[in-house]
């Protein structure tokens, strides 16, 4: 069972159906299972991949469960009021899936011990709430070697979102992916200032082809770079989920965030009584990190390529952060022979070797 | 690629940029020269992209879009004339809700097109014309709504300037106590001037979705009609200006993104900032002359009008 329901108006809603709900009295109680997505699930990214998970949750559980879900709470006082509505109507489980949800949520958990909390991308944890997130940056590791193989002007294009961590770490991965197979490639990046701009998104994609960049790359949520590059003839790289319907032509593969084994590993885990609080931070070989379909365009060996880079990290004989790793100045970020922490990747703000122009301060 | 290659798809990308809020602009710049402030742009914007997206997608025809999204534009421009000039709501709230509501309804029309995508305008070609080196490819070889968008400028500023209509237009913004007692139907040419507005603003929309980038996906036009309504202040109501205002901002829009790629280092939020800052700046300069600027601002923008007085 689902209720889909928008924005505040749901979360009244909700009250007033758990309230029947409550009324009518039932026999067996499924699991409520809530989640609040800060964009629309139509972003066809961020939020629309979270939904997945949660229509996951209830493929794989049934009628042992029952999903609600928020869309479009902004993050803030809003964020709190719905959160608490959702774990004063009996849910058990609920998903908050944005950064700024964070302190809400610990806030949340502390007025209801018996209801589970999951966050999304924080750092702060309780008996009663656990976080999670996905190491984006091993599949742009893979995707790096495949365009370092493919390029031919040595120029790879990427428009990025905001310089936080995460993105510099993404783009690191890339060059770092690309420079071993090709030592002369370079990234050139074009910042939007926005998570999703289709506009400004394409701008900055034709912008950064018409100044050489040969395939181009995005942390941005939109899948508009995608279409310029199908437009102009140049291979991409979807984000978050697959574009290739965007880029017939053009779309080498995307880096898919697929939260339903987590979700639903998750929400049996509260079934059974066995969920802890943990800290859950899952590459590729979780599957929270899924590689989309290869363009059956491209040459085997660059597939084969990524393919047996992509299998080196799930077996742990290939880390995309390990040393020798020096910043555009040449200092040794990582020595050879060892391989960046978490610590390290975490709060990673300077751009490595290869990588064009400064990191906005 | 060398230098003139990255001069004229600079020029292009900019021309593609500024088109959306040259449609939008023009269409707010009537409704306002006739006494009408509507910050519903956005609204009808988004709501001219969704239609026009889902009228490409199911029909397969560009025109066959871009009326529909005229249309949507102008639907949505209806409700906010019976709301304000009927029931005589507040104008600002009522333009608020307009967006707030366009915003929702698109995206509930639109749910069923998330992940579609459509060919996109065709662009012109003209055999010798095209192919002159540089200007060739920027003067002839645009997308018809291009052409439209600056035809429509200059048929604004002639009907404003030169025909009976745009002085009585004018008359009611100014006036429309004058304009009523001598005869002129106020709320019929307030209606009018608003459902321009929508259709224009549909258009602008439309490029959006179907020439832009062809493609929905909720809440797209993200912000463009805000910077519409503030190019109609920047242009002081003037649809020249307005043409020369779209294309700065979508000039400067351009030019930071390029400046980035050669690896200038300036804050990227400083130059996403630029855009706005240099319209603040014109703004500062272009109405230093106080008395002008009040002279060019329509007299009643924003006041409702009641017959009994």
């Amino acid at each position: 069972m689902q209720h889909g329901l928008p924005g505040r108006l749901g979360a009244v809603a909700l009250a007033c159906a758990a309230a029947i709900w409550l009324a009518a009295g039932a026999a067996a109680e499924p699991l409520k299972v809530g989640f609040v997505y800060v964009g629309p699930i139509g972003d066809h990214g961020w939020s629309y991949q979270h939904n997945e998970g949660r229509l996951a949750i209830e493929q794989a559980l049934g009628d042992k469960v029952e999903t609600t879900y928020v869309e479009k709470v902004p993050e803030g006082a809003d964020a709190l009021r719905v959160i608490d509505q959702l774990a004063a109507s009996g849910h058990g489980l609920i998903f908050t899936t944005s950064f700024g949800f964070m302190n809400p949520t610990i806030k949340v958990a502390k007025r209801y011990p018996d209801v589970m909390f999951e966050h999304a991308t924080g750092f702060k944890r309780s008996d009663n709430v656990a976080t999670y997130s996905s190491r984006f940056y091993e599949g742009r590791y893979v995707v790096g070697h495949m365009a370092g193989k493919m390029t031919r002007s040595n120029v790879l294009g990427y428009v990025g979102s905001f310089p936080i961590p995460e993105v510099i770490r993404g783009i690191n991965a890339t060059v770092l992916g690309a420079r071993k197979v090709n030592p002369d490639v370079e990234v050139k990046v074009v910042w939007v200032n926005s998570w999703f701009d289709p506009g400004r998104e394409a701008d900055a994609a034709k912008t950064l082809i018409d100044q050489g960049a040969d395939i181009i790359l995005q942390h941005t949520d939109s899948p508009a770079p995608v279409q310029v590059a199908e437009k102009r003839g140049i291979w991409a790289v979807g984000q978050a989920s697959d574009m290739a319907s965007f880029g017939p032509n053009v779309h080498m593969t995307a880096i898919i965030d697929d939260w339903s084994p987590y979700y639903v590993a998750r929400a049996k885990a509260v079934l059974d009584g066995t969920w802890q609080s943990e800290d859950t931070w899952g590459g590729i070989d979780t599957g929270m990190v899924v590689m989309g379909d290869y363009n059956p365009k491209l040459p085997p060996d660059v597939v084969e390529l990524a393919e047996s880079v992509r299998k080196g990290i799930v077996d742990g004989s290939v880390h995309p952060f390990a040393g020798p790793i020096k910043d555009q100045q040449g200092n040794i970020l990582v020595a050879e022979g060892e391989v960046a922490d978490d610590e390290m990747l975490i709060g990673m703000s300077v751009y490595v070797e290869g990588v064009i122009g400064s990191i906005p301060k | 690629m060398d230098g003139s290659d990255i001069l004229i798809s600079a020029a292009l990308t900019i021309i593609t940029a500024a088109t959306p809020l040259l449609f939008a602009s023009l269409g707010e710049l009537i409704a306002e020269k006739s006494g009408v402030l509507n910050l519903g742009v956005e609204g009808m914007m988004i709501i001219g992209a969704i239609i026009a997206f889902a009228t490409a997608v199911s029909t397969d025809s560009a025109i066959l879009a871009i009326i529909a999204g005229a249309v949507a534009g102008m639907v949505l421009g209806a409700l906010f004339g019976f709301l304000v000039l009927i029931l005589m709501s507040n104008q600002v709230a009522t333009g608020l809700a307009l967006t707030i509501f366009g915003l929702g309804l698109s995206a509930l029309i639109g749910h069923t097109f998330v992940g579609k995508t459509f060919g996109g305008l065709p662009t012109l070609y003209i055999p010798v014309l095209t192919d002159i080196p540089v200007i060739g490819r920027i003067v002839f070889g645009q997308d018809g709504l291009v052409y439209l968008s600056i035809a429509a400028a200059g048929a604004v500023a002639w009907f404003l300037k030169n025909s009976r209509a745009g002085l009585i237009l004018r008359a009611v913004g100014e006036n429309h106590d004058a304009a009523h007692a001598i005869g002129h139907p106020v709320i019929r040419v307030r209606f009018l001037a608003i459902l321009f507005g929508g259709a224009m603003a549909g258009v602008g929309g439309a490029y959006l979705s179907i020439a832009y980038t062809p493609l929905w996906v909720e809440n797209m036009t993200a912000g463009r009609g805000w910077i519409a309504l503030a190019l109609v202040v920047f242009s002081a109501w003037r649809p020249w200006r307005a043409l020369f205002g779209a294309y700065l901002f979508g000039g400067i829009t351009i030019l930071q993104l390029h400046v980035q790629g050669i690896g200038v280092a300036i804050p990227s939020q400083l130059l996403s900032m630029l855009p706005y800052l240099v319209t603040v700046v014109v703004l500062v300069l272009i109405s230093r002359d106080s008395v002008r600027q009040k002279l060019s601002a329509p007299a009643c923008l924003g006041k409702s009008f009641y017959a009994a007085t």
